[in-house]
């Protein structure tokens, strides 16, 4: 039910009342941190536009526009919105010296939606030295959240490779509880967060059930070798910890192979655009994954009012950009959810109530959220999505299928 | 980049060399290497005074680069071997200073001895079988280390040490008691230090008779043997030598960033210091800290002009510098030189 | 046993891919006598000018030689406009602008056609060769246009005038003025072959691995080392080499436990370092005498 409240008002009208709200209240107390003026908030980024990892580039795009959007709607509590978006070409030492450009130069509140694990672990201790919120993280290492005590200025967002690779554990337990696993991983810090949380999820298991695996590097011009090793060992279930191209390969080189193993691949490549397309969809047919976000593609999502005000949004501010690429949803919903944090925060525009607010999310929802999921916090619990579930690909797009699961269900 | 290749690399090199170190105009062109040696000093040792702390990081890492290309430009620029593998010692250097400070608790200060120490080990003994290759041949043998670095700093068997794919962070040291700086200007002064030192000594090899044998491998490896100069010990020794340089810069590098990951350390930073050799002048000492200038600062103009196409930015600069100044800042500087004398 | 078997397919499949690159890597060896960089950001740029044909609704065969054409007339011209203002500047200078040109090819194609990756049609189709589920149609193929290309630029070099020129040129420049041969137009109509060449490259090897404008970077490194391994003066030796490179790297991954899979490419190119230390011309390439 509550729900459907939070839905019915979108998020422009959220914004409408909240301006109302400042208005009226000039009495209430003015506190500023750095960046923020009566007109003005000044948000920090970084993200790979150039380098191996350009293809998350669009996320950086898809938020200045969000923010042009807010910004011509009249800002948040009256303030513009200034975002600022560095290059760091995915190298931790260009991080840093992005991250202590924003900080230092810049002056911004904070820094929002940094991408990559490798560069996040670079400026994470400088942000907590500086108290400098580094907040909603682009990666879903566990280490961002995990760790409020110490890593107080430090937040994730999207659910964590490990808890997704748990509930694809708990998954095979239930329903394949005799598979031989063999599993595609890539050889960096997110393709071993997932393995982990598979191991986790198989517990005793995942010895005599994981038969085979076979690591690539992002360098490698194909994956057909591992396919080939994985398929002569006598896998019957293939699970894919690959980011976007190598995901598409090798669905579309099983399907060459003719081989027919249940493949599941991991929800960073469950874009339909960036993977499924390039592979083929009728190569993609019953490949498993798991989501948080509502499938754009499918024309029933299409018809949700809610989510139309995301496609009235990229036809305006982004026409040019394809619709069947996840990470546009993902941009989107992790921009709302800052949003939601700067409407709480009022006029007290400190570091520290910026934590304080994005501590204390209570049952927020995106209308993107997959149905049934809301961001929760608390000053002990940093994680802000932590549910998922499990879809099939049929051909065009997405079926979800059983119930939410939350990773805490899943650790048992 | 093969045989007919390298005499016109060398060539341009000893030009570069001779034009401001050339004993017959000595006395003037001695004026002025003070002059420039003084203006220098002055204006690095006011650096940290005149700007904000990040500016200062920022000065700090392009000394660092510039140690780095110093290194590459002994090998490169003196002895005329080629190498595209040395972010694999800058990567050497980086890991023992972290890993000794990480595991070990150790000074920052003892790091960089002994990653020098490691890296010249290592240098050396890569140099020996890639004495056997040349030009295009030692750049692919280098370019394979380039390539093997990252993957096997996060081989599983080291992860103990390397921390695998998730690197190791390192504190940042203060500065000694009593000494009224903050940790980045601190940082810059010790970091300036070690370059100066390095520079020198570097200086000083280049001078030195085993400076004059290296030089006569480059410009003729077959007469230079002929004159009796152990080619194997002297290349293996110059490979060494430049590793060691590099090694210092990666420690340093470490130090200042407080991380090292192998996503730092790829192909990437060694392309970054070939073309901060150029950019600067082969086989001008000197010419490094353009290098250094180059590598760091270029690529935020670029990105301050377009991000969308920052790359292409970039790449128009570069071209623009060489069309400009086909021999790097070294050949610039000889024409200002001999303008001023003129 | 079976599995040796499927690798060393499999590694055929794969080295295609590093043969055509490398044979386009020798090809710019041949008329220019550097290695250039930009090569692979030269080939990825001409499969993006086909894709584009193809999505204003040429079909195939039509794209096909129109990208061709335009990839040759984009050679001559880098050569003409980039490389001849700096034809006298060293060598390391030259190399500093391929790095240049692969930055702007590839900021420029990621700007206009962004960076998801996309997938690009085959004249052979995907389907697997005669049934058999080990190698599809479409590598096949690749291997078929790799040995024809072969062919073609053996028979070039050897018993064509033009051909005969182009290496005089680059070999040996002075000597060939001399001679008659037209030095500036040679290495531009080398610079234009290998252009066309490496968008043939591009055009066989995006229906495997995906286009987007990084998908060359990778593979021009094996390209290279294909071609330094066979050796950088024969084009049958550059093939030869690739289809190495993909072998060895295949068998090395599946069956050296614990390091094999992590570190396939690194074992592969220490084997070439180990080949080049005992035979530094590569495998079939011609020694070069140096005089003093």
């Amino acid at each position: 039910m509550h729900f459907d409240k939070m839905s019915r008002r979108s998020l422009a009208t959220g914004i409408l009342v909240g301006a109302a709200f400042a208005a009226s209240g000039a009495l209430a107390q003015k506190n500023y941190g750095p960046g923020v003026t009566d007109t003005e908030i000044k948000i920090g980024n970084i993200m790979p536009y150039s380098g191996p990892a350009s293809a998350y580039g669009i996320i950086g795009q898809v938020e200045t526009a969000f923010f042009k959007m807010i910004n011509e709607q009249g800002g948040i509590n009256g303030r513009k919105i200034n975002f600022i978006s560095y290059d760091d070409g995915y190298s931790p030492p260009k991080a840093v010296e992005q991250a202590r450009k924003l900080v230092e130069s810049d002056d911004v509140l904070f820094i929002f939606n940094s991408l990559g694990t490798p560069s996040n672990s670079a400026i994470m201790k400088y942000m907590n030295a500086k108290k400098v919120p580094q907040l909603f993280v682009a990666t879903g290492a566990t280490k961002f959240s995990e760790d409020p005590k110490t890593n107080h200025w430090t937040m994730g967002w999207q659910p964590s490779y490990q808890s997704e690779g748990r509930i694809y554990g708990k998954y095979i337990l239930q329903n394949h509880p005799n598979a031989k696993i063999g599993v595609l991983y890539q050889n960096d810090d997110f393709g071993k967060d997932v393995y982990k949380g598979l191991k986790d999820g198989l517990g005793d298991k995942a010895k005599t059930l994981v038969v085979a695996d076979a690591p690539y590097e992002v360098t490698d011009p194909t994956i057909d070798s591992q396919i080939l090793k994985l398929k002569a060992a006598g896998v019957d279930l293939l699970i894919d910890f690959s980011t976007p191209k190598f995901a598409a390969q090798s669905i579309k080189k099983v399907a060459e192979v003719g081989w027919k193993p249940l493949h599941i691949v991991n929800n960073v490549s469950a874009s339909i655009g960036s993977v499924f397309k390039p592979a083929g969809l009728d190569n993609g047919i019953g490949v498993l994954s798991t989501g948080y976000l509502k499938d754009p593609t499918d024309t029933k999502t299409q018809q949700d009012p809610t989510v139309k005000e995301f496609f009235s949004f990229l036809d305006k501010y982004m026409p040019d950009a394809d619709r069947t690429n996840l990470n546009l949803a993902y941009a989107y919903a992790v921009s709302q959810t800052v949003a939601q944090v700067l409407k709480q925060c009022g006029d007290e525009l400190t570091r520290d109530n910026i934590m304080k607010q994005a501590a204390n999310l209570k049952d927020f929802r995106s209308p993107l959220f997959l149905e049934g999921i809301t961001a929760n916090t608390s000053p002990t619990d940093y994680f802000v999505l932590e549910q998922l579930q499990m879809m099939k690909f049929n051909g065009q797009s997405w079926d979800f299928f059983g119930p939410i699961i939350s990773a805490e269900a899943a650790k048992s | 980049m093969a045989a007919p290749a390298e005499t016109t690399l060398s060539s341009s090199a000893s030009d570069a060399v001779a034009s401001v170190e050339m004993p017959r105009a000595a006395r003037r062109d001695g004026t002025i290497a003070w002059v420039s040696r003084i203006t220098f000093l002055v204006v690095a040792l006011a650096i940290p005074l005149l700007f904000k702390n990040f500016v200062v990081f920022q000065f700090t890492q392009m000394l660092v680069y510039a140690i780095a290309i110093l290194g590459l430009n002994l090998l490169t620029g003196f002895n005329g071997q080629f190498s595209l593998g040395h972010s694999a010692f800058y990567a050497l250097g980086a890991y023992t200073a972290a890993i000794m400070m990480d595991q070990y608790s150790v000074s920052y200060i003892w790091t960089l001895p002994a990653a020098g120490v490691i890296c010249f080990v290592a240098g050396f003994l890569f140099g020996l079988p890639a004495l056997r290759l040349e030009g295009i041949y030692l750049a692919l043998a280098t370019f394979s280390l380039a390539i093997a670095t990252p993957q096997i700093l996060k081989l599983s068997p080291l992860e103990h040490w390397t921390g695998g794919v998730q690197g190791i962070v390192i504190i940042k040291p203060d500065p000694p008691p009593g000494v009224p700086l903050n940790q980045d200007q601190w940082l810059y002064y010790f970091t300036l230090a070690v370059g100066l030192l390095l520079y020198i000594l570097a200086r000083n090899l280049v001078k030195s008779r085993s400076g004059r044998a290296l030089m006569a491998i480059r410009d003729n490896p077959i007469a230079a043997r002929s004159m009796g100069v152990n080619l194997a010990l002297y290349k293996s020794l110059a490979f060494g030598t430049s590793a060691l340089y590099t090694g210092i810069a990666g420690a340093l590098g470490a130090i200042i960033i407080q991380f090292v990951a192998p996503d730092s350390f790829t192909l990437v930073l060694s392309i970054a210091f070939l073309v901060g050799l150029v950019v600067g002048g082969v086989g001008w000492l000197p010419g490094a800290i353009f290098g250094g200038a180059f590598v760091l600062f270029v690529p935020n103009i670029a990105e301050g002009v377009s991000k969308g196409l920052s790359g292409a930015v970039y790449g128009i600069i570069l071209i623009l510098l060489i069309y400009l100044m086909p021999t790097g800042a070294a050949g610039f500087v000889r024409a200002v030189l001999s303008r001023l004398k003129s | 046993m079976e599995l040796l078997g499927q690798q060393i397919l499999a590694g055929i499949a794969t080295g295609a891919i590093y043969a055509c690159m490398a044979l386009a890597v020798v090809m710019i060896y041949q008329a220019i006598d550097h290695l250039n960089f930009a090569q692979g950001e030269m080939a990825m740029f001409s499969t993006f000018i086909a894709y584009q044909l193809m999505l204003w609704g040429l079909p195939y065969w039509v794209a096909f030689p129109i990208t061709l054409i335009v990839s040759f007339i984009g050679g001559v011209l880098i050569d003409r406009v980039v490389f001849k203002p700096i034809h006298d500047a060293p060598i390391l200078s030259h190399v500093v602008v391929f790095i240049a040109l692969l930055a702007i090819l590839n900021s420029t194609a990621g700007f206009i056609w962004d960076f998801t990756v996309k997938s690009f049609p085959s004249p052979f189709g995907s389907a697997p060769l005669f049934g058999s589920s080990l190698i599809s149609a479409h590598q096949a193929g690749m291997i078929g246009v790799t040995l024809l290309l072969l062919v073609l630029l053996f028979v070039f070099f050897r018993y064509t005038r033009i051909g005969l020129s182009m290496r005089a040129a680059a070999a040996n420049p002075a000597s060939a003025r001399l001679v008659g041969v037209r030095v500036g137009w040679m290495n531009a109509l080398g610079w234009g072959m290998a252009a066309a060449i490496g968008a043939i490259a591009g055009i066989l090897i995006a229906p495997v691995v995906f286009l987007e404008p990084n998908m060359m970077i990778s593979i021009l490194l094996y390209g290279f080392a294909g071609a330094v391994l066979g050796g950088l003066t024969s084009p049958a030796g550059a093939v030869l080499g690739g289809f190495l490179v993909g072998i060895v790297e295949n068998l090395a991954g599946t069956f050296i436990p614990v390091i094999g899979g992590e570190l396939k490419l690194p074992i592969a190119l220490m084997l070439i370092v180990a080949v080049l230390v005992f035979k530094p011309s590569g495998l079939m390439g011609r020694t070069v005498v140096q005089r003093v």
